[in-house]
Formats: C-alpha cells, structure tokens, sequence
C-alpha cells in the first residue's frame, strides 16, 4: 500500500491520510488524480519526507505528503 | 538599558538588544501579516522599520488586519501603519512608503536592509520580491496564511527556498483568513527574525507549516544544507 496524507484545505472531504493499493499508482501524479486534486492546488509534495516531483515514481510502502498552496498575507 | 525593553532581557542578552536597534528591515505589505510585524517589531525597539503597501483598508480588511477600524476605511495601510509607529515606539524610525512593492521600486526599498519580511498577498509578488532579496544579498523571512493555515520560513539569498515552496503553476484557491491566522504567522516570522537579526543560530532551508484546524505543526527540510540546490532525491 501507499499511505498519501494530506494537508491543510486538502483535507476537505479526503480525511487525513488515504491507503492506496500500490499497482493503483505508478507515480505521484497518478495520486493526485485517484483523489481529484488539479495539479495547481499542490504546492509542496514530499515522497517519506523527501521534497519531489508530481512525475517522480511512488512504490509499495511509500508515504505520500500533500500541501496546498498558502500564500495570502 | 531603557525602562521600556526591560522585559526583554533575560529572553535577550542587553547585547542582543543592543544589535537589534541597529537593525533595518522592510516588511512588504501593510495588511494581515504586515499589521502584525509591524506592531511586534516595533516593541522589540528596532532601529529603522519601512513598511510598503499602496493599498487602502475596505471593509473585508476588518476580520483580521490589526492596523483597520471601521473609522478607517479608504485610509492608506502604510499612513495607518506609520500612525501606529507613532504611537506605539516613537524611538524607532519608520519609513511609510504607500506604494505596491514592485519590480521597479524593490531595489530602492530593500537596498540597506539587514533583513525583509514578507507580507505579500500573492504568489508572483513573493517570488519577485525573493529575487530581488537574492540578488541584493539579503535574508528574506517568508510567512503566508491560509484560512487555517499558516507558513513561515528564512530564505537566505540565492538558496532557492522560495522557489522550492511555490511549485511552478501553484495557484491560490481560496483568500478565506481568521482573525488568529496573522498574527500567529507574524510571530513565528518575528521570532525567526530576531533570531537571525540578534546573530542566534538559525536553522534554513526549513519551512515551518502550522494547520491551527488539526493542531497540526510541521517542519518541511526542502534544502537538505545550504546552499545546496534542492530537495531532490539521491
């Protein structure tokens, strides 16, 4: 499995972190549409805490993190 | 040492305090964010605080800007913010400047700053203004808000954090805020201000993710040393 947790306004109607069955999702992007987030409200995305890309590849055992965009004053 | 910063001693040396008025910052934006700093800047007794915004209060600003009051309204932010100075510590030089911080004008207002705090309420605004601090050698204190959720972080010039923070085609999608949102921010911004400007040690490349709703704090390590180029794996 995948673990894919999400933060902040993400959280709204996902919960806090998902499990995802690892054939489901060959790379972070693919996550990003099983949950329908539009790339753009991602702003930060770390793959067990490394800071990544949407394209970079996920695997079983994984830990997904998912932050929004914050950037009002 | 004046009556006035007596309580700030025991949390800084009198040294610290020494090296903090001698200090020059610029907080850019005199709003959510901005109203803030500028009040907790200002009672750490600073040397020179320039505050920068063009815009002028409306009644939406009320739910959380410290420097808006019904009374008011249609009053420029950086007057308003220079009227507080005022008031609050006189001793402190303030520099009210009623423009947006700009492309054109951000050289001239960041030019001899020891540090910048960012106040900005828009993407393309942070990241020019991270530009322009890089190449003038200057430290830049990040904060954002987001409803619930706030940000903060020290980008030391050249290092690319901002970049790193706002992925390429980021977009905002909401400009909700609360009242605490601010000035929660502000102090985490504030406290790495003094922290860096008082010659404490700093952690960079780090940025510090409060969620308010779900208690939830984060540290984000997106520059693994210095200097190094960027968070990427192997």
């Amino acid at each position: 499995m995948i673990e894919v947790r999400f933060f902040a306004t993400l959280r709204q109607g996902r919960g806090k972190i998902a499990q995802v069955p690892a054939e489901e999702a060959a790379a972070a992007l693919d996550l990003f549409r099983r949950f329908d987030i539009p790339a753009e409200e991602v702003s930060i995305l770390l793959i067990n805490g490394f800071h990544s890309k949407p394209e970079d590849p996920v695997k079983d055992g994984d830990v997904i993190s998912l932050f929004p965009p914050v950037g009002g004053g | 040492m004046e009556e006035r910063y007596i309580r700030n001693l025991g949390a800084l040396t009198e040294a610290e305090c020494a090296l903090l008025r001698e200090k020059t910052v610029l907080v850019a934006g005199c709003g959510g964010l901005g109203g803030y700093l500028i009040e907790m800047l200002l009672r750490l007794g600073l040397g020179e605080i320039r505050a920068a915004d063009g815009d002028c209060f409306e009644a939406s600003n009320l739910n959380r800007q410290l420097l808006s009051a019904p009374g008011l309204l249609g009053k420029s932010k950086a007057e308003a913010a220079a009227e507080r100075a005022a008031l609050v510590n006189p001793e402190v030089r303030f520099v009210a400047v009623p423009e947006f911080v700009t492309e054109e004008n951000a050289d001239r207002l960041i030019r001899g700053c020891d540090a910048v705090l960012d106040a900005l309420d828009n993407i393309p605004s942070r990241t020019m203004l991270a530009k322009k601090c890089a190449e003038a050698g200057i430290p830049l204190i990040h904060g954002a808000i987001c409803g619930w959720s706030a940000q903060a972080a020290i980008a030391l010039p050249g290092d690319g954090l901002i970049e790193q923070i706002y992925r390429s085609g980021a977009a905002l999608k909401s400009k909700a805020s609360l009242s605490f949102t601010p000035p929660f921010c502000a102090a985490l911004q504030t406290a790495l201000c003094v922290r860096l400007l008082a010659g404490r040690e700093v952690e960079t490349g780090k940025l510090y993710v409060a969620d308010l709703l779900n208690m939830d704090l984060e540290t984000i390590a997106l520059l693994p040393d210095r200097g190094r180029p960027a968070g990427e794996r192997g």
